[in-house]
């Protein structure tokens, strides 16, 4: 009986090529694998090497030098701060709005759920100019905010705006899956044993969430250090005062100042590669939690 | 503890989930609302939880009015279809997130925290699960530690949202036996959903038959198998 069970098995083998069927020949996995170093390497490694290179085409010293002029410091630190504000108001938005639409069912959620996806599909400069129609000194509200000394356009808040309108996607984006997927059974288990509903959000909701919520975090503080579309219709570009990084980086450039501008440049993507170094360290530390979360 | 339904409905928008039905649960029995899915035997128990409130009616515990008590104030031990154990949390965290969660003035102390989580492994019969992670767990020991967890706030009652749905046949065997004994011990009144006729009849003091949102008999398994009330019932305990 076993035998001839096995028989079969072995006939069947032998009918069949060598290998699992939802896999491709050998050939065509080569040519894919090798499509996609060859489009990593022109697209995104490639641009990386030429912008660390012109910035140190004149030496370590000329490119620290340029980055500690009093303007580009005032550039750094502006843009530092926007990500500040910007980023941990995002993840608070974020966290609540992925909260509504996944543990809730209300009238207009797929309004809501578009709406987020919004500034994904509008183009930054848009979203920019939307930001001067309301707030720029010809409107009404803008101009009664000037009046009273709180200018929007061409200073810090109206970037901080403009910042977060681009990142407001983020950190709901990345949550909003995973917390539909873990449905509400481990939060009403949580009240029934007692919790209120604050410590059920910090002691299960949280840490259920915090690897998704690291990332849409991440993810919101690299695209709003980069941000430059929005930003730039806003900002008034005013040198010392209302110029962030990326329009710094132009500003340079336009200048003819490529040792400055890629220095600039090369510090954006420094900070960039810092916090995704930071995610995979992390996710390296942590791989067993991960892997339970996951399996669950 | 004595469990009074009164009329109690549910509307989820234009949907009925249960029309007024009325039920009366004698302190310390084991009873099973017994029906198909659609039944509002799910709903009704979530409505005894406070997980969701009533459209109409009113519930009382030991005769008085619960209708508005939050899902905390309840004290009722729920153990969901697929356990919904905290996954992030160790078994001896599960089973004592209950009492962590006490506000510090009735919060019994680390020790005595310890004491009660280990008295409660040993009456599932686990004793040396308290450091795992329920991924380490098999279907039948997550719910025992459900079943542990639930009972760790020293409840006022059990209610088990199908507990056995989820485990093959011969686990589901083993441990309807459990629950019988751990109500046997506990004497808490027990309320438990299932969609297995077998399961309520050998176990349940009491079978509550379900179907399309109303009662259709209130028994002992006896009654409901050997006098079916409505042709409903005949046709489900014969199926």
């Amino acid at each position: 009986m076993a035998d001839v069970a096995f028989d079969d098995a072995a006939n069947l083998a032998r009918a069949q090529p060598l290998r699992p069927v939802a896999s491709e020949a050998p050939w065509f996995r080569r040519t894919l694998v090798a499509l996609v170093l060859a489009i990593v390497g022109v697209l995104l490694l490639a641009p990386l090497a030429v912008v660390f290179t012109e910035a140190l085409a004149k030496g370590l010293g000329a490119a620290v030098s340029a980055l500690g002029e009093r303007d580009a410091r005032a550039a750094i630190r502006l843009t530092l701060l926007v990500a500040a504000i910007a980023v941990p108001l995002n993840a608070v938005f974020g966290v609540a709005a992925a909260w509504a639409i996944a543990k809730f069912d209300f009238r207009g959620k797929a309004i809501l759920i578009t709406l987020i996806d919004l500034p994904f599909s509008v183009s930054p400069v848009v979203a920019g100019l939307c930001l001067v129609l309301v707030f720029g000194a010809n409107a009404p509200l803008g101009a009664w905010l000037v009046a009273n000394g709180w200018p929007v356009i061409f200073a810090v808040p109206g970037i901080v705006l403009a910042t977060m309108f681009i990142t407001f996607p983020f950190v709901a984006r990345e949550l909003i899956p995973v917390m539909q997927e873990h449905g509400r059974a481990e939060e009403e288990a949580a009240l029934t044993l007692g919790a209120s509903g604050w410590r059920t959000f910090l002691t299960v909701t949280l840490p259920n969430i915090r690897w998704a919520l690291l990332y849409g975090v991440l993810l919101c503080n690299a695209r709003a250090m980069g941000e430059f579309g929005a930003v730039a219709v806003v900002s008034g570009k005013i040198r010392g005062q209302t110029n962030t990084m990326p329009l710094m980086i132009e500003m340079l450039y336009n200048e003819y100042l490529s040792v400055a501008a890629f220095s600039m440049a090369a510090l954006l993507a420094l900070l960039a590669l810092v916090t995704l170094t930071l995610k995979t360290a992390l996710e390296w530390r942590y791989a067993d939690q991960l892997a339970a979360n996951r399996r669950h | 503890m004595h469990i009074e339904i009164e009329e109690l409905a549910k509307e989820f928008g234009t949907t009925t989930a249960l029309l007024p039905v009325s039920l009366s649960i004698p302190s310390g029995a084991l009873v099973s609302l017994l029906g198909p899915s659609g039944s509002g035997k799910t709903t009704l128990l979530r409505i005894l939880g406070g997980l969701e409130t009533p459209t109409s009616g009113r519930v009382l515990f030991d005769s008085q009015d619960a209708t508005g008590l939050s899902v905390q104030e309840r004290r009722a031990g729920f153990v969901f279809q697929h356990y919904a154990l905290f996954r992030h949390m160790t078994v001896f965290e599960n089973i004592a997130y209950g009492l962590r969660a006490r506000p510090r003035r009735i919060r019994p102390p680390e020790a005595e925290i310890r004491r009660r989580v280990t008295r409660l492994l040993d009456l599932i019969r686990l004793p040396d699960i308290a450091g795992r992670y329920p991924t380490q767990l098999s279907g039948g020991q997550r719910q025992r530690v459900a079943l542990a967890r639930a009972l760790a706030i020293e409840p006022r009652m059990l209610l088990l949202d199908e507990p056995f749905g989820a485990l093959d046949a011969r686990v589901r065997k083993e441990l309807r036996g459990g629950l019988r004994e751990i109500h046997d011990q506990t004497g808490l009144t027990t309320v438990f959903v299932t969609h297995d006729q077998d399961e309520a009849m050998e176990i349940a003091d009491l079978v509550v038959v379900m179907s399309m949102g109303r009662i259709e008999q209130i028994g002992t398994p006896h009654d409901v198998r050997s006098r079916p009330a409505t042709r409903f019932v005949a046709d489900f305990v014969a199926a």
